[in-house]
C-alpha cells in the first residue's frame, strides 16, 4: 500500500510540474530589447513593434501616434503609456489609447485607465489596457479578439486648442501573457488579421465562373495536428492504460521470502 | 515502467511528426512590396521680414531655423530625396502683387549635395511676404507625381498675407489631387492666428502641427519629419470613384483604395467573393475638417439583392483623426451534394456601402468630401469547427491516469479475492 501512495504522489507531482507556470505580468521589457523611437501617423505607416519592446519617442500633443504588433491565440496583451509634457499648459487634457485589430475594428480593454482626463498642472499621464485573450478562431459576425495585426494609438482628444502642437514625449510598452497554450477553444482561422497593405486594382469585369478545385487528401489530412483533443485524449487513454496495468501489479501477493 | 516508457516515447514521435508536418505557416507579414521610388520630402522655409524678431532662446528665428536646417541636412539619409523651398527671400518692396509671387526653389527635389544645400541656406535673409498658398502649390509641383507619398515641411512664422489662395482651401485641394501628399507644419510663434493656419493646412493633409519652443526642438522635429518621410512611405493606394448604389459600383480586388465622401453620402462598391472565401474589409474616414464632437461610420455588405450580410459600426467623439469600422463575412457552408469535376464555382458579388454620421460645424466646407480608405482583401474562409466529444489538458490526463490506477487496483483486489475463494472451495 505504500507504495501505491507514493506512485499517486509521484503522478500528481508530475502533473502539476508539468502544468504550464503562469507568466508574470510585470511591465517590464524584455532584455535585450532594443528601443523603438518612432511612431507611424496613420494605419498604413503604424511602425511595427514586438512586445517587450519598449517605445520613447518625442511628439507634439496633439499628434496621433501608431503603432502595430502581432498577437497570437491564446495571448493576452497588457499596453501601458506614459506621456510626460512640460509644464505651463493652460487647462485639462483628455488622453486616450485606442486598440484596433487587423481590420480596424475597435477592441475592448478589460482593465487600464484608456482614457484619463489630467489638471493643467500634471506633467504626465498614465494609461493602460488590458486585451481580452485573442481567440483561435470566430465566427466572422462576432468582434471577438482573432490572431493577426493590432494596432495602437496614442492621442489627445480633449484639450484646448492653445496647447496645441507643444512638445511631448511618448512612451509605450506592449507586454505578453501567456504564450500560445491550449485554451478552450476549437477550430482555428485559416489566415490570420492581417491587412493587405498593397495598392488595389479595381476589375474591369466580374471574374470567370472557375471549375471547382478537386479536394486534395493527403496522408497528413488525417493525422491530427500537435495539441489538439484527439491527441490530448488518446495520450489520456495510452496513460490510463499503463496505470491500471501499474494498479494491478500493486495488488500482486509479495513472495515471502 | 519500461511500458509506461515505451508509449510516452511513441506519443512524442507522434507530437513530433504532426509538429514537423503540420500546417502550412500562415501568410507573413505584408509589408508593402519595396517600391523603386526614394522618399521625397520638401522644407518649404518663410524668410519674411518677421523672422528677423530675436525671439527664440535669444536667437533670431532665421538662424534658429538656418542651423537647424544644417543639422538635418547633415543628418540626411542617403536615399531620401530633400528639396528646399523658400517663401519671402527676395522682394523687399511694398508691391503685394510682386511680394506675393515671392518663393524660389533653392534646393532642387533630389539626391542632395551637402555642401552646396548649406550654402544656400546660410545665404537667406529675411525679407519679404508670406505667400504660402502659392509655396504650397509649388512645393507640390516640385515633389511630383508618383505612387509613393508625399512629404512636405513647411516652417513659419507668421500668416499668409497673400489670401487668396488661402493657404488651408490649397492645402485641402492638393490633399484631394491624386497624389497622396503630406503637409507637416511648424510654427515659430505661439500667435492664435497663425495656430489656427497651420493647424487647418496640418489636418487638411493628415500632416501633424508643432508649436516651436526651442531651438533644440525645431532641429529634433525636422529630423523626425525627414525619417518619418523615409520609414513610412507607403505605395500610396488606388484612387477609386465610389458610386451612388450597388449596381455600377466599381469592381474591387484585394488591396487598399482611397475615395472622398462628403457628409452623410453613401459610396457603393463591390467585390467578387468565391464560395469557401472570406470577404474582409475596413474603412476609415479621416476628419480632416472642423465636424460636430460626435460622430461615426457605417460600413455594410449586402447581397445584390439589399440583403444586409454583415456590418461594421464605430461611433466616437473628441478630437481623432480618423474613425474606422470593419467587417468579416463568408458565405454560410452549403450541404451540396458533392459536385463533379465539370462543375464550376462562380463568385457572389457583395456590395459594400460606406456611410458615415459626421455632422459640419457652421461655415465648415463640405466639398471636396473626406478622405476616405477602404481596404479589401479575400482569403479563406474558416469555417466553424466540429467539436469532437473529447477533451484537452493536463487535468484531463491526470483524471484518465488516476481512473486507470483506481481500475486496476479494483481490478487486481478483486482477482485476489477470486482466486482466494476459489482455492478454498
Amino acid at each position: 500500500m505504500r507504495t501505491l501512495i507514493r506512485s499517486v504522489a509521484a503522478l500528481a507531482a508530475a502533473g502539476l510540474t508539468l502544468a504550464p507556470a503562469a507568466a508574470s505580468a510585470a511591465p517590464t521589457p524584455s532584455p535585450g530589447a532594443s528601443t523603438v523611437t518612432k511612431a507611424g501617423t496613420s494605419f498604413l505607416t503604424a511602425t511595427a513593434i514586438a512586445a517587450g519592446q519598449p517605445v520613447q519617442v518625442d511628439a507634439s500633443s496633439g499628434d496621433h501616434l501608431y503603432w502595430s504588433f502581432r498577437a497570437e491565440a491564446g495571448q493576452t496583451h497588457t499596453i501601458n503609456a506614459t506621456v510626460s509634457f512640460p509644464k505651463g499648459r493652460s487647462g485639462r487634457s483628455t488622453w486616450t489609447i485606442d486598440v484596433f485589430d487587423g481590420l480596424r475594428r475597435r477592441q475592448a480593454c478589460t482593465a487600464g485607465a484608456q482614457t484619463p482626463t489630467v489638471d493643467a498642472t500634471a506633467t504626465s499621464v498614465t494609461l493602460g489596457c488590458t486585451l481580452r485573450r485573442v481567440r483561435p478562431w470566430a465566427e466572422p459576425w462576432s468582434g471577438d479578439p482573432l490572431p493577426g495585426t493590432y494596432y495602437v494609438r496614442l492621442a489627445v482628444t480633449d484639450l484646448p486648442e492653445l496647447d496645441l502642437g507643444l512638445p511631448i514625449d511618448a512612451d509605450l510598452l506592449v507586454s505578453v501573457d501567456g504564450e500560445g497554450g491550449a485554451s478552450g477553444d476549437d477550430g482555428k482561422l485559416k489566415a490570420p488579421l492581417v491587412p493587405n497593405t498593397r495598392a488595389g486594382t479595381v476589375l474591369t469585369a466580374e471574374p470567370m465562373p472557375e471549375p471547382v478545385a478537386e479536394k486534395k487528401t493527403s496522408l497528413t489530412d488525417w493525422l491530427p495536428e500537435a495539441g489538439s483533443r484527439w491527441v490530448w485524449t488518446t495520450a489520456g487513454g495510452v496513460l490510463a492504460a499503463v496505470a491500471g496495468v501499474v494498479g494491478f501489479a500493486l495488488t500482486r501477493r509479495r513472495r515471502r521470502p | 515502467m519500461i511500458n509506461k516508457r515505451r508509449s510516452l516515447a511513441a506519443l512524442l514521435g507522434l507530437l513530433t511528426t504532426t509538429a514537423l508536418i503540420g500546417p502550412a505557416p500562415a501568410k507573413a507579414d505584408s509589408e508593402g512590396e519595396p517600391t523603386a521610388e526614394p522618399p521625397k520630402v520638401e522644407l518649404v522655409l518663410d524668410v519674411s521680414g518677421s523672422m528677423r524678431a530675436r525671439d527664440i532662446d535669444g536667437r533670431s528665428r532665421i538662424s534658429v531655423a538656418q542651423q537647424a536646417f544644417n543639422e538635418v541636412v547633415d543628418a540626411l539619409p542617403d536615399e531620401t530625396q530633400l528639396g528646399i523651398r523658400v517663401l519671402g527671400a527676395t522682394y523687399p518692396g511694398d508691391d503685394k502683387k510682386q511680394g506675393c509671387r515671392d518663393t524660389q526653389q533653392i534646393v532642387p527635389v533630389g539626391p542632395v549635395d551637402r555642401t552646396q544645400a548649406k550654402a544656400a541656406v546660410a545665404s537667406l535673409r529675411p525679407t519679404g511676404w508670406t505667400p504660402i498658398g502659392l509655396a504650397l502649390r509649388s512645393a507640390a509641383q516640385d515633389l511630383g507625381t508618383g505612387s509613393t507619398a508625399r512629404r512636405i515641411v513647411l516652417i513659419t512664422d507668421g500668416e499668409d498675407t497673400c489670401a487668396p489662395p488661402d493657404p488651408c482651401e490649397v492645402a485641402r485641394e492638393l490633399a484631394a489631387q491624386g497624389t497622396k501628399l503630406v503637409v507637416d507644419t511648424l510654427g515659430l510663434v505661439s500667435d492664435e492666428k497663425v495656430r489656427r493656419q497651420l493647424l487647418c493646412i496640418a489636418t487638411a493633409t493628415g500632416g501633424t502641427y508643432t508649436a516651436v519652443q526651442s531651438g533644440d526642438q525645431l532641429t529634433s522635429r525636422v529630423k523626425q519629419l525627414v525619417d518619418r518621410a523615409r520609414d513610412t512611405y507607403t505605395a500610396a493606394p488606388t484612387v477609386v470613384g465610389g458610386s451612388t448604389e450597388c449596381d455600377n459600383a466599381p469592381l474591387l480586388a484585394p488591396g487598399v483604395y482611397t475615395d472622398r465622401e462628403a457628409f452623410s453620402e453613401h459610396r457603393w462598391y463591390r467585390v467578387p467573393v468565391r464560395p469557401g472565401q472570406e470577404l474582409r474589409a475596413s474603412v476609415s474616414v479621416a476628419l480632416d475638417r472642423p465636424v460636430n464632437p460626435d460622430y461615426g461610420v457605417l460600413l455594410r455588405a449586402t447581397a445584390r439583392d439589399g440583403r444586409e450580410l454583415v456590418r461594421g459600426v464605430d461611433a466616437d467623439s473628441g478630437r481623432i483623426d480618423v474613425i474606422s469600422a470593419g467587417l468579416r463575412w463568408s458565405a454560410a457552408e452549403e450541404e451540396s451534394p458533392t459536385p463533379s469535376p465539370t462543375d464550376t464555382v462562380t463568385a457572389e458579388t457583395v456590395c459594400l456601402v460606406v456611410s458615415n454620421s459626421l455632422a459640419p460645424r457652421p461655415g465648415t466646407e463640405a466639398t471636396p468630401g473626406m478622405p476616405l480608405e477602404l481596404t479589401v482583401d479575400v482569403v479563406a474562409a474558416s469555417p466553424a469547427p466540429d467539436g469532437p466529444d473529447l477533451g484537452r489538458g493536463w487535468a484531463l490526463l491526470l483524471l484518465l491516469t488516476l481512473a486507470g490506477l483506481i481500475t486496476g487496483l479494483v481490478t487486481g483486489l478483486l482477482t485476489r479475492w477470486w482466486v482466494a475463494t476459489w482455492r478454498e472451495n
